[in-house]
């Protein structure tokens, strides 16, 4: 990080609709393993996109790492923030604290956020009951359900995290943005170990919005493993997803001191927003926006475009990809012949949402750390705009045991940007 | 219904709940709710609930302020049972 002191990774979490925990996540990146299946539930309810990315066995998950009083009051977003953030912490070599030990960790903290939150909560039982004049039976549950900082508060209590402890919104760059936020505290000295990612549920009533705005892909319904197309002149919508991903960040002073295995350094991170200027809206970016906020991410790592060698890139097959690819060839300064590889996590898994950073950050150390470049699969017809750039897109895995330089970003609704430079850790 | 048979359906209503599995073993009237098996006191209102279901009465906010223990619990739902 450009100021202060040196931040890494030492610990990985995720939950995602191709494979749970990281072991089973990266044999899924290597495999090309699709999470995208047919919805019958999408189909009945009318909608034109039938197709998501939603993970499996979460439950049982949740049942062999909770307790059932830990368990009563957690909605399918506890669980998954918490399945993640456990992971992680346990990744990085810590203990998980027991229950009863009234020892605070007031050096360790958590951002964790959502995009859109407890909305099963919402749809399922608030709004009914309310409706109903149920009000009472609603319980003492729904009110941490439903508030956003639910998320990482729950993560806190089964952590005994005791720094800061914050659930980001802003929608698809949360995750990424959580990532920067926490390394920016633990840059500045205010922390020394935060669990970073996002977390985003399935349900209808998410995903109902952006069918109805037609920004959701309906042309392959009944084909699902071909409906998320990032990349492709015949992309025609993201695949909805739900997951959670976290990053156990660490100081480099406190990886050390505790001899933890680190997966890499953070060298670079950058947040900004367009202000719905030059093209910029609540729904699209303003493309000067997105150039300024990956050049101050390279800025603040202090290497030259030309050393990233991979993007991990927020691609999420809408219309939007040929002007990403735009934006990165010039704020990278680096076109076609000169591109480095970039590849979209979320042909295979869709778009988590506020999850999608996280855990395309999941998939990019593991790319970093074990030298591969997953497939961008269902592209072989590259929008035209991109052609250019095929040599740079891999279509099956790609070994890359050179690689030690990716840029991760992630753009969301509002123009908003967050970006990051993660840098492979050699002793 | 007896008292130990309320009892025993109290007890299986509030276990989910007990941070304190272990004291739930010697658990009698006198167990304290909330000091003894370390429930959250935020989830009372979720136990009151599950009592109303499982014994189907009605319990008023106002009876719940006197429960504190077990026994407490048996005696206003015996009540309620008439």
């Amino acid at each position: 990080m450009s100021a202060g002191r040196r931040v890494v990774v030492t610990g990985l979490g995720v939950i995602a609709p191709n494979g749970n925990g990281v072991a089973e996540f990266e044999r899924a990146l290597r495999e090309g393993r699709s999470g995208l299946r047919h919805r019958e539930d999408m189909q009945e309810l009318g909608f034109g996109c039938q197709v998501a990315a939603v993970p499996e066995g979460v439950e049982a998950l949740a049942e062999r790492s909770f307790s059932a009083e830990e368990l009563f009051a957690m909605n399918a977003i506890h669980r998954y923030a918490a399945l993640v953030a456990l992971e992680a912490w346990q990744d990085a070599g810590l203990a998980r604290p027991d229950a009863a030990d009234d020892r605070v960790d007031w050096d360790s903290g958590a951002i964790l956020g959502t995009g859109i939150g407890g909305m099963d909560t919402i749809g399922d039982r608030v709004v009914p009951f309310v409706n109903g004049k149920k009000v009472r039976r609603l319980g003492s549950t729904a009110v941490e359900q439903v508030m956003a900082s639910g998320v990482s508060a729950r993560v806190s209590g089964l952590l005994a995290l005791g720094n800061q402890v914050s659930t980001n919104s802003s929608a698809c760059a949360t995750g990424v943005e959580a990532i920067a936020l926490g390394a920016e505290r633990i840059a500045q000295g205010a922390a020394e170990r935060m669990v970073c990612g996002g977390a985003e549920i399935a349900t209808p009533y998410i995903w109902a919005g952006f069918d109805a705005m037609r920004v959701l892909s309906r042309r392959f319904n009944a084909a699902p493993e071909q409906a998320s197309r990032p990349l492709s002149a015949s992309a025609g919508g993201f695949v909805p997803g739900a997951g959670a991903g976290a990053l156990l960040v660490e100081s480099l002073d406190s990886a050390r001191g505790r001899g933890a295995r680190i997966y890499a350094e953070l060298r670079g991170a950058a947040i900004n927003c367009g202000g719905h200027r030059s093209g910029g809206s609540m729904t699209a970016p303003n493309p000067e926006g997105v150039r300024r906020c990956i050049r101050a991410a390279v800025a603040a790592a202090g290497i030259a475009p030309a050393e990233v060698q991979a993007i991990s890139g927020h691609l999420t097959a809408t219309a939007a990809d040929p002007r990403e690819v735009a934006c990165w060839a010039d704020a990278l300064q680096r076109g076609p012949g000169d591109f480095p590889l970039i590849t979209s996590t979320k042909s295979l898994i869709g778009h988590t949402l506020g999850a999608a950073g996280a855990i395309e950050s999941v998939a990019a150390l593991l790319m970093l750390q074990n030298g591969f470049v997953h497939a961008s699969r269902n592209c072989e017809d590259l929008h035209p705009e991109i052609a250019p750039y095929a040599d740079s897109v891999p279509h099956e895995l790609h070994k890359a045991p050179e690689l030690r330089l990716l840029m991760k970003a992630g753009f969301g609704f509002g123009d908003v940007n967050a970006a990051l430079v993660l840098q492979k850790w050699e002793d | 219904m007896d008292a130990s048979d309320i009892q025993e359906r109290v007890v299986k209503i509030l276990t989910p709940y007990v941070k304190d599995q272990e004291a739930l073993a010697s658990v009698s009237a006198g167990t304290n709710i909330l000091e003894d098996l370390k429930v959250n006191s935020a989830r009372l209102v979720d136990v009151v609930l599950a009592f109303e279901d499982e014994f189907d009465i009605e319990i008023a906010d106002e009876d719940v302020d006197a429960v504190n223990s077990v026994g407490d619990c048996v005696e206003l739902i015996g009540k309620k049972l008439g």
